[in-house]
């Protein structure tokens, strides 16, 4: 009885969230037909411009199924493009030393903040919040100045354009095929493990159940440190990835990058139906959240004579709208959990 | 049960209502204006600017605006980056979706446009930039740039203080300056500074110091007094923008010293750059000296440009605003300075008063 409400409010808030974006998209592509928004290649946008968030959200996903948060993602981001930058501009690395450094660095980054939150039971915002601080001062000191990449395996990759088999003919009448970078082609390739991860495997499935009752999770004999610990490094390992990411589609390294993109990366994740107390949540949500942002975005550039700060509004409004959603779904899984769990009591009684 | 319904639904209203507000608003602007699909009457512009950060900015998006209006047969796309690199990349994959006529970009960085720009030119879209300069691998990348000549500013100041100590009979020997600096790095730190530097080598003037002021009045405050102290010959400074003026202003008044041009009677003669209201307010009431313009009405200048472009015409890559310079009085009428592109030109030097600066913009 438990389990099915749960399921059910899980589909029920990704339904909600799949269905809000398709309907945002559609009333796009209507509205605005005559400014390309119908194109493929606005929906492809999407997630060129928005691959390293759709990592990093994931990443967050899933401590924010354990009950945790990480605030300290869009340091790590500013960090690991200073460093990629710097190492490949100024120490003579390659390419691909430089991403072994940036993973290195978001593995550290969740080494350490996992050991303080799950091993020591510090709060995760406070440890996360010394290292978004951490992570800023540290981009910084390395350099204030912006560093340009101009590494030529790094633009290579950055600049390797996947054609895909569609497209459309632009005013000139020129065919214009529509296109893909790699950096699209890992985040998908993450959501789909994360979401494998998260629904088919033990781990996973401890996550949900830690953030759901730690309590009981650990009367279940389930290795709540150890579990916590390794959700927090997986969380870092994607954060130092979707950095990487976001840098190849800035080749640049600058200590103002990604200011704010934590708060981004937790409304993407709290809209795609991911509960900030726990135990609910799915990355293909997620990955909506993620898109819907976008797609606001878009509409209003699109539109454009709209401040842009509408953007905010709308997203305001969203998280709003999910958040008082979350919280009826949340009080009538809890009265059904109740109830259930008394029915249970009194049957075992009757047992007895 | 039913209250918690009844507020989910009044927020899914409140979120349609946003969603719809956005969508009529534009379904209107689309019908009006023919977009870029129909054929040439209307050009569009797509603009991505850095942010409404500074009043030299929000005279900057002004400017655009006022050029690029529907009167004058444009379609502006108008978005605002607020400071981040990611957005205006964003919004330019956006501007081609479109299909604009021209691309128009103030970059909040230099780095990083590699990527997006080449899309543009795959797309066939001419992307001029404004303001800041980008630094990307292949020049071919962007039609045009226009801003200012930072360089040709420093000069102009100069040139200035070399004719107006001529024309007041003082020994270039004589001159004390000390030069409160911007951020050190900053292209408009880099132009003005050299300028004063070569000046300095070739009239043969006497630089005290040189120190940075980071573009603030506080700080420009703070390095003024300790200078003060460390010295009490100086005559002249040289500040590289308003703010550090007014805070260089605040610091000799409270020293002790006269804020004004007459150097041979023991004033102190301010120096300045940028020529904001503010500023310009100060050389009227003889306080600043001299103020040598950094313009931000970039939009006659490109709509200038893509102009040609329509006409099939090349443009110089490299364009820059003009430029004029404010005086106190007409003790020095005119001066002959070179740009950074190695022409001499002659400048009026343009008398404050009241109307000069009611008929500014900014």
């Amino acid at each position: 009885m438990q389990r099915k409400m749960k399921v059910n409010g899980t589909v029920f808030l990704l339904f909600i969230t799949i269905a809000m974006f398709a309907l945002m998209y559609i009333a796009g592509m209507i509205i605005f037909a005559d400014k390309g928004f119908a194109k493929p290649q606005m929906f492809l946008n999407l997630f060129i411009s928005n691959a390293g968030l759709l990592v990093i959200a994931c990443g967050l996903t899933l401590v924010m199924i354990t009950g945790g948060i990480d605030i300290s993602v869009g340091s790590v981001v500013a960090l690991v493009c200073m460093v990629s930058a710097d190492l490949m501009e100024n120490k003579g690395f390659s390419a691909v030393q430089a991403l072994l450094v940036a993973l290195l660095i978001g593995i550290a980054f969740g080494v350490v903040q996992g050991y303080l939150v799950s091993y020591l039971e510090i709060q995760p915002f406070i440890v996360t919040l010394a290292g978004m601080f951490f992570g800023r001062g540290m981009t910084a000191i390395i350099s204030t100045e912006m560093i340009s990449i101009k590494n030529e395996t790094f633009l290579a990759w950055a600049n390797a354009k996947i054609y895909l088999p569609f497209g459309y003919t632009n005013k000139h009448g020129m065919l214009v095929k529509s296109y893909i970078y790699p950096t699209v082609v890992v985040a998908v390739l993450i959501v789909i493990m994360v979401a494998v991860l998260l629904k088919f495997t033990k781990f996973g499935r401890s996550l949900y159940a830690i953030g759901g009752n730690q309590q009981s999770a650990i009367m279940m004999g389930l290795n709540v440190k150890n579990a916590k610990m390794r959700a927090y490094v997986l969380d870092g390992f994607l954060a130092g990835l979707g950095g990487f990411l976001f840098c190849l589609n800035s080749c640049a390294g600058f200590v103002e990058q990604a200011k704010g993109l934590e708060m981004d990366a937790i409304s993407a994740a709290v809209i795609g139906g991911t509960l900030l107390s726990g135990g609910v949540g799915t990355v293909v949500g997620t990955m909506f959240g993620v898109l819907i942002k976008g797609t606001i975005a878009s509409l209003i550039t699109t539109q454009g004579t709209l401040s842009s700060w509408w953007v905010r509004i709308a997203l305001s409004a969203l998280l709003c709208f999910f958040i008082v959603l979350q919280a009826i779904i949340g009080s009538t899984s809890k009265k059904n959990a109740k109830t259930g769990e008394i029915h249970k009591f009194t049957k075992r009684k009757k047992a007895a | 049960m039913k209250k918690k319904v009844l507020s989910l639904l009044l927020c899914g209203v409140m979120v349609m209502g946003t969603l719809v507000g956005c969508g009529s608003s534009g379904s209107s602007d689309g019908g009006s204006s023919d977009g870029g699909s129909d054929s040439g009457d209307t050009i569009t512009v797509g603009f991505s600017q850095v942010g409404a950060e500074s009043d030299w900015r929000t005279a900057n998006t002004a400017s655009m605006k006022e050029t690029f209006s529907e009167e004058n047969g444009y379609t502006l796309i108008f978005d605002d980056a607020q400071q981040k690199q990611e957005n205006q990349i964003t919004a330019i994959r956006n501007f081609i979706q479109q299909e604009v006529d021209y691309i128009v970009l103030a970059p909040v960085t230099e780095t990083g446009w590699d990527t997006v720009l080449q899309e543009a030119k795959d797309a066939g879209i001419p992307v001029i930039i404004v303001d800041r300069m980008v630094d990307v691998s292949d020049d071919s990348l962007y039609t045009a740039w226009v801003g200012s000549d930072f360089r040709a500013e420093g000069n102009k100041a100069c040139e200035w203080l070399n004719a107006f100590a001529e024309a007041k009979g003082i020994n270039a020997g004589d001159l004390n300056i000390v030069d409160i600096q911007g951020t050190i790095g900053a292209s408009a730190q880099i132009g003005r500074s050299e300028g004063l530097n070569d000046a300095v080598k070739k009239y043969g003037w006497n630089l005290v110091a040189q120190q940075t002021g980071e573009f603030t009045q506080a700080k420009g405050q703070e390095v003024m007094e300790s200078l003060l102290k460390q010295n009490d010959n100086i005559n002249v400074v040289y500040c590289e923008n308003d703010n550090e003026a007014f805070g260089a202003i605040d610091a000799l008044e409270a020293a002790g010293y006269k804020v004004g041009d007459d150097i041979a009677n023991g004033e102190v003669m301010v120096m300045s750059f940028d020529s904001t209201n503010a500023g310009l307010t100060d050389v009227l009431s003889g306080k600043i000296t001299v103020n040598t313009e950094c313009n931000p009405l970039h939009g006659p200048r490109v709509e200038e440009i893509i102009k040609k472009l329509q006409s099939g015409k090349d443009v110089d890559q490299l364009q820059y605003v003009d430029e004029s310079i404010f005086a106190v009085d007409d003790t020095v009428t005119s001066i002959e300075a070179e740009t950074s592109l190695g022409e001499t030109s002659k400048y009026d030097v343009t008398v404050v008063t009241q109307d000069v600066i009611d008929g500014r913009a900014y």
